[in-house]
């Protein structure tokens, strides 16, 4: 009974396929055999290739500022490198669909991976099967486990972002006074490793007249971040800073020294992205704050990953490379380069960032 | 009706076909069987999961918490890997684990009465939640490389990835099961009138809970392909897979009111949607660009027999008629749009 739908199912579908052949460039008939088509096509699609190598730079997913703007340096490093680089990444942040991406990739024999990872463990395998193919493997941002990479350009070691925030604190306050830390949650890693190396930096002589006053904890939730500041403002009529080494604790902060009219009285500072500070960089209420620059990192990741497709270096620990206007680097022994210092954003340069 | 069914086979052959002609015209690296073999292995979990969800759909319900049981399997796999059991033993539990998490779901759907849908839509949350509650947001990782092998290796001298073979043969049983067995007919008379099967003496109770425990042990055998694949487990391994199983059943030819489908066109429709994906990964399709075909695809799976239908059953065209007709050239011609307009966008971009 259902004869004449099939028909008709093949014929719409028959147009369709007609309709979406006629918009190939350049359509073969269908019986032509399929070797003789690829190799056919094999030149153009190396075309590419002979003007320079093609590299991708992957993100954890599409859709980003953070990875747009590692983006926008990488393309930079292609430009005076003279290569491709393709920026491609799966639609959500998702390890099956990562290690999908990286398939079709490598079966395209890209001259390059620079991954920003979803999971370092579950892409070991296919980082090893890129690398057993001549395809370098970079990461960035985040890293694939040792094994399924050869170099990991790390953002910052957690010594440089610690004094960054007090050398930081300590400009605001004029050398000395009371300063507080405003932190997410007390169990929280990262942020307990940089408190316990911000306390040693205040340890040096140049800082014998910062005096911090309290550590309180946020939770990474804006209410709560917001009423802790309040509290501090309370609590310390005297204080001068807050350290905020956290990106929901900075913007909270500085959003009740505007609401308590403070601004002058007490600044913020600590770990933040400019597009959620700007307006209280302009405003005062938090004149600096420092955060590594994602286009430097993705900049430094294609120039590494040039440097080991043209052979220049192989990646291994203590081998050296120049990476254009950031200037020479080092793999250290764990097959990790290092960025460099945190960057400061202030009403100077905060404009020419958009992440 | 079986004429219908391979009619529907062969229209999916030749999808597959076009669609392998229209890769190869635009990648050279599509034809390489280094290359299709290893982007098999990104589809193995979802068919192992697609087999009894074919039998579910049959019977006129549903499974949604297939890669839940996955994520819990994997992650108690994981769990007790970190607590120093031997691999193959944790595996042995794992599968376990995700029979009796298919066994619930079957008690609820079966001696309860409640509807698929509602009770796999909770268990779908309920597993996952589990899965997380046993690892964190940690990590479990090390398995030895013999288990890894399971995801990883390839049978020696060739490139066939060894998930691949299980999955062959699994399918092999599954279509022997359904074609040819007592069993087998059962699932198709539930699916057609599970009123009227009952009073016949088909045990529709005991067939819903082996169908839904059957369904609940390949998802953890999925979750062992995936774990061993990734060398590693974290709570939301798989997550959102289910979608794509079903989206593959249905594809296939698998009536969604069930009843109707056959196993051959379920595999086919993978094979299908796999094609179709590796080549719009090769020519750098972006991911969001890629649901958007694959969705297109699956209404028009949906909308082309609706058509049929009506126009087998000779009604004056009206605008009952014209409404899915137009629907489904309109969603055809966009596809076929769609994808040259997107690949003329990426080669503008580069």
């Amino acid at each position: 009974m259902f004869t004449n739908g099939v028909r008709l199912f093949l014929l719409v579908t028959t147009v369709a396929v007609l309709a979406a052949c006629g918009g190939a460039p350049a359509a073969a008939p269908t019986s032509a055999p399929a070797a003789p088509t690829a190799a056919a096509e094999a030149p153009t699609a190396e075309a590419p290739a002979a003007a320079g190598a093609n590299y991708v730079l992957v993100p954890k997913n599409l859709g980003n500022p953070y990875f747009d703007t590692a983006n926008n340096g990488a393309q930079e490093a292609a430009k005076e490198l003279g290569v491709t680089v393709t920026y491609q990444g799966p639609a959500t942040a998702d390890a099956t669909q990562q290690i999908q991406l990286l398939n079709s990739l490598i079966a395209q024999k890209v001259n390059g991976l620079a991954i920003s990872a979803d999971d370092a463990d579950a892409l070991v395998p296919v980082g090893k099967e890129a690398i057993d193919s001549g395809i370098p493997v970079v990461t960035w941002d985040s890293a694939i486990a040792p094994g399924g990479r050869q170099v990991h350009i790390n953002q910052a070691v957690s010594a440089d972002i610690a004094a960054v925030q007090i050398q930081m604190a300590s400009d605001l306050a004029g050398g000395e006074g009371q300063i507080a830390i405003l932190s997410a949650t007390s169990t929280a890693p990262n942020q307990n490793e940089w408190i316990d190396l911000m306390k040693t930096e205040l340890a040096k002589p140049e800082y014998a007249k910062l005096e911090l006053v309290d550590t309180v904890y946020g939770d990474d939730d804006d209410t709560k971040s917001y009423s802790e500041a309040q509290g501090l403002f309370k609590k310390y009529p005297d204080l001068k800073v807050i350290i905020a080494p956290t990106t929901v604790g900075i913007a909270a902060s500085a959003r009740a020294v505007q609401d308590g009219n403070l601004i002058g009285k007490v600044f913020v500072t600590g770990l933040g992205t400019p597009n959620q500070m700007r307006e209280y960089v302009k405003s005062g209420a938090a004149p600096q704050f420092a955060l590594w620059n994602p286009g430097d990192l993705g900049y430094l990741a294609i120039y590494t990953l040039d440097a080991i497709h043209t052979g220049k270096i192989k990646g291994n620990p203590g081998d050296t490379f120049t990476a254009g206007k950031l200037g020479d680097y080092t793999i250290d022994p764990d097959g990790v380069v290092l960025l460099g210092k945190p960057t400061i954003f202030n009403k100077d340069n905060i404009d020419s960032f958009d992440f | 009706m079986a004429k219908r069914f391979l009619r529907w086979e062969w229209l999916l052959v030749a999808l597959i076909v076009v669609m392998s002609v229209v890769n190869t015209r635009l990648s050279p690296f599509f034809l390489e069987p280094t290359n299709l073999l290893r982007a098999s292995s990104d589809f193995m979990e979802i068919g192992i999961m697609m087999l009894p969800m074919v039998f579910i759909i049959i019977t006129g319900n549903i499974d949604l918490s297939v890669a839940s049981t996955l994520g819990l399997s994997a992650s108690l796999l994981g769990y007790l890997h970190n607590a120093g059991w031997n691999i193959w033993l944790a595996a042995a539990m794992a599968l376990l684990a995700g029979a009796l998490c298919g066994l619930l779901n079957g008690a609820l759907i079966a001696r309860l009465g409640l509807p698929s849908l509602v009770v796999t839509l909770g268990t779908f949350s309920f597993y996952r939640g589990l899965a997380y509650a046993l690892l964190g947001d940690q990590a479990a990782r090390g398995y030895p490389e013999a288990f890894t092998l399971i995801g990883q290796g390839r049978l020696p001298g060739t490139r066939v990835p060894y998930a691949l073979l299980l999955f062959i043969v699994l399918a092999v049983i599954f279509t022997l099961v359904l074609r040819g067995t007592r069993f087998g007919r059962y699932l198709y008379a539930i699916g057609n009138n599970e009123a009227a099967s009952r009073y016949s003496g088909v045990p529709v109770r005991r067939i819903k809970l082996m169908i839904y425990t059957l369904s609940g042990l390949m998802s953890a055998l999925a979750g062992m392909v995936l774990a061993a694949r990734f060398g590693s487990t974290r709570p939301d391994i798989g997550s959102g897979l289910e979608l794509t199983v079903i989206t593959i059943t249905v594809l296939g030819g698998v009536s969604i009111a069930g009843g109707v489908g056959t196993m051959v066109g379920a595999s086919l429709s993978l094979l299908l949607i796999g094609i179709t994906r590796f080549g719009m990964g090769l020519m750098n399709l972006q991911g969001q660009v890629q649901g958007i075909a694959i969705g297109a695809l699956l209404i028009l799976s949906i909308l082309l027999p609706q058509v049929g239908g009506w126009l087998a059953k000779r009604h004056v065209w009206g605008r009952a008629t014209l409404l899915p007709v137009g629907a489904a050239l309109l969603v055809a011609v966009a596809f076929g749009w769609f994808f040259f307009w997107s690949r003329g966008l990426m080669l503008a971009a580069q």
